[in-house]
């Protein structure tokens, strides 16, 4: 499927109300829009709003042999999908530009900076290490992909906990859940991602475009930075050309709203560190708005069983009578009904006996067969009507 | 004929929320009880030169799983929902066009697929395809005594000897779909049927009260 193009009036509308230092959406040209950050039922499941744009992570654990040249360290794997739900233009199982892209970022921002302690993944060096897998989902775009990701990324990465292991002398014991609570990553710091937009070669900037000004504009550059203050990484793309004094401003400004964003992560992570305490249910199911006029929720509810026992007795003897019982005419092979009179008018018996013999089916497929029957067609009287003449008797080879 | 013993028939707690993304033409996310997941679909919209049938709309379902790539488990849940979709939608007042439904994983406590089901069926209200008859998908599960449960959790479904789900379309409440896994019996199946069409019922009734609330002029 493809997306709409952008049409030139539309294009050229946006170029003007940016070079007048407006926005469509009414935002100053440093602001951020609303970032909201919710979290799933299990730990390591987290839901990040920027704005309209719609982001999902997920992180998940699995014991894995380490790599040759670094047998102590566990292993991190990031992947990001881009979901067909977020936009047109994304389509399933095509490594686009954009795709390749924000992998590589979100490996650099994550992987390169060393904010995570592989080290202390590790259960028997040269043996066993935690593998900690990152999927990002893009549920919704609308601008500014790799900013919603970072901050799903490393929230859920600080929100995830791992099954807790007891070594004893040779022997590794992973507890399960029930066993022993789970112990969260170590986690160093919170590199977090900042996108500008550039336009008109550089003269105009704007921070956290959104998918309209994502088209116009002509070129991105993405910051990483943690709240110390500290440049994880750089990337700027689109083939512009940026004075000095416009990289260090946008640092500087970087750094203002990186400090924000963290503090809001740390602010959602403890309220939901202080609700799952207060054992309530957490979740997707609960972050959903009860106000909004298209949420509705329904309680428990049960449902009558009244007259079930009659209804399905009453089916069952309409139906037709029952599958006879399989017959062992030799030892070795199995028969389940009889032959039926050939109809096709051939004179030669022994042709028929060799197409019975070439069709081996199974007694379990026949049973399945007849379950799916019964639903479809209450009127059916014979369910074996619709088999051709030469499959009804089924040999099953006893091996 | 088996003895059917005190059943334990709930439906869990039901939650809905349609046009939450702004980019799909229609998108839900529908919960039951813990299973939550997230529908969007695009359509009528342009089709590709190979994928096009001449007299109707082709429907493409997409199941992304949480963690990992999709693998032949996702190819047969979408192959259920697409089934049901087309014995509902009108595709053929579209022709050469493409509908794309595509269904996110949010969370898994049993009674997936019937999960889909009403999150699809949703979706495309919410787009406003035409259809002739709204769908639902309910979950059976048949434990080791005999005892039918609804919309199992999945602590439930794994200790199960029998795991059913039905789509029941809603003008004369008849199955459209059933995918099984297990050994039951005829009796069971025909029971587990009529409790199936027996909680659709309330299930197009979540489904006309949401609607109701959303085009109401008052709360």
């Amino acid at each position: 499927m493809k997306d709409t193009p952008l049409s030139n009036c539309e294009r050229d509308f946006l170029l003007k109300a940016i070079e007048e230092k407006k926005r469509v959406d009414g935002r100053q040209t440093y602001d951020y829009r609303n970032i909201k950050i919710t979290f799933g039922t299990d730990y390591g499941c987290c839901f990040v709003d920027l704005g309209k744009t719609r982001v999902m992570a997920q992180v998940s654990c699995e014991l894995v042999t380490p790599k040759e040249n670094r047998p102590n360290e566990g292993i991190m794997f990031f992947n990001i999908e881009l979901s067909p739900m977020a936009s047109p233009a994304f389509e399933l199982g095509r490594q686009s530009e954009l795709l390749v892209k924000l992998n590589r970022q979100l490996e650099r921002c994550l992987r390169n900076s060393k904010c995570i302690d592989t080290e202390s993944l590790c259960v028997v060096s040269g043996e066993k290490v935690w593998q900690i897998r990152v999927d990002v989902h893009m549920l919704n775009h609308d601008g500014n992909l790799m900013d919603a990701a970072s901050v799903a990324a490393i929230t859920a990465l600080c929100h995830f906990r791992r099954p807790d292991v007891g070594i004893q002398g040779d022997e590794v014991t992973l507890y399960s859940v029930e066993e022993r609570d789970p112990i969260p990553l170590s986690i160093y710091h919170m590199p977090i991602c900042v996108s500008f937009a550039f336009f008109q070669q550089g003269t105009y900037l704007l921070v956290d475009p959104c998918e309209r000004e994502e088209r116009v504009m002509d070129g991105l550059l993405m910051i990483a930075m943690n709240k110390h203050r500290e440049i994880c990484s750089i990337q700027s793309s689109g083939g512009i050309m940026l004075l000095k004094e416009q990289v260090l401003r946008c640092s500087k400004i970087a750094s203002v709203k990186v400090s924000e964003i963290t503090e809001l992560i740390t602010k959602a992570l403890e309220n939901d560190k202080k609700a799952r305490k207060e054992g309530g249910r957490c979740g997707f199911a609960e972050s959903m708005p009860r106000e909004r006029i298209t949420a509705l929720k329904m309680d428990e509810t049960p449902v009558e069983m009244t007259d079930v026992m009659e209804r399905a007795n009453d089916i069952v003897q309409r139906g037709e009578a029952p599958v006879p019982s399989p017959v062992l005419p030799a030892p070795g092979m199995g028969q389940v009904g009889e032959g039926l009179q050939n109809t096709w008018g051939l004179e030669e018996e022994e042709e028929e006996d060799d197409d019975d013999e070439e069709e081996e089916e199974e007694e379990e497929e026949e049973k399945v067969t007849m379950m799916e029957e019964e639903p479809r067609g209450k009127e059916e009287i014979n369910p074996f009507s619709s088999f051709s003449p030469c499959l009804r008797m089924y040999f099953l080879k006893l091996f | 004929m088996e003895e059917c013993g005190d059943t334990n028939i709930t439906l869990r707690e039901f939650g809905c929320e349609q046009s939450l993304l702004s980019r799909p033409d229609g998108s839900s996310s529908f919960m039951q009880g813990d299973t939550s997941v997230l529908a969007g679909v695009y359509g009528p919209a342009e089709v590709k030169v190979s994928k096009e049938i001449y007299d109707r709309a082709t429907l493409e379902v997409v199941i992304q799983p949480k963690v990992g790539l999709s693998s032949v488990r996702e190819r047969l849940q979408e192959q259920s929902v697409r089934e049901t979709c087309e014995a509902a939608l009108l595709a053929s007042l579209h022709p050469r066009s493409s509908l794309t439904l595509v269904l996110q994983l949010l969370h898994d406590d049993g009674s997936l697929l019937s999960c889909y089901l009403n999150a699809a069926c949703m979706a495309l209200m919410d787009a406003g395809l035409p259809m002739s008859c709204l769908f639902c998908g309910v979950t059976c599960a048949v434990n080791a005594e005999g005892q039918i449960i609804t919309d199992p959790s999945a602590a439930q479904e794994k200790e199960s000897r029998a795991l059913m789900t039905f789509a029941v379309e809603s003008t004369e409440h008849r199955v459209i779909m059933s995918s099984t896994r297990g050994s039951f019996s005829v009796h069971e199946l025909q029971q587990c049927i009529a409790v199936s069409q027996k909680a659709s019922e309330k299930i197009f009734q979540f489904y006309r009260d949401s609607v109701r609330r959303r085009y109401s002029k008052i709360l």
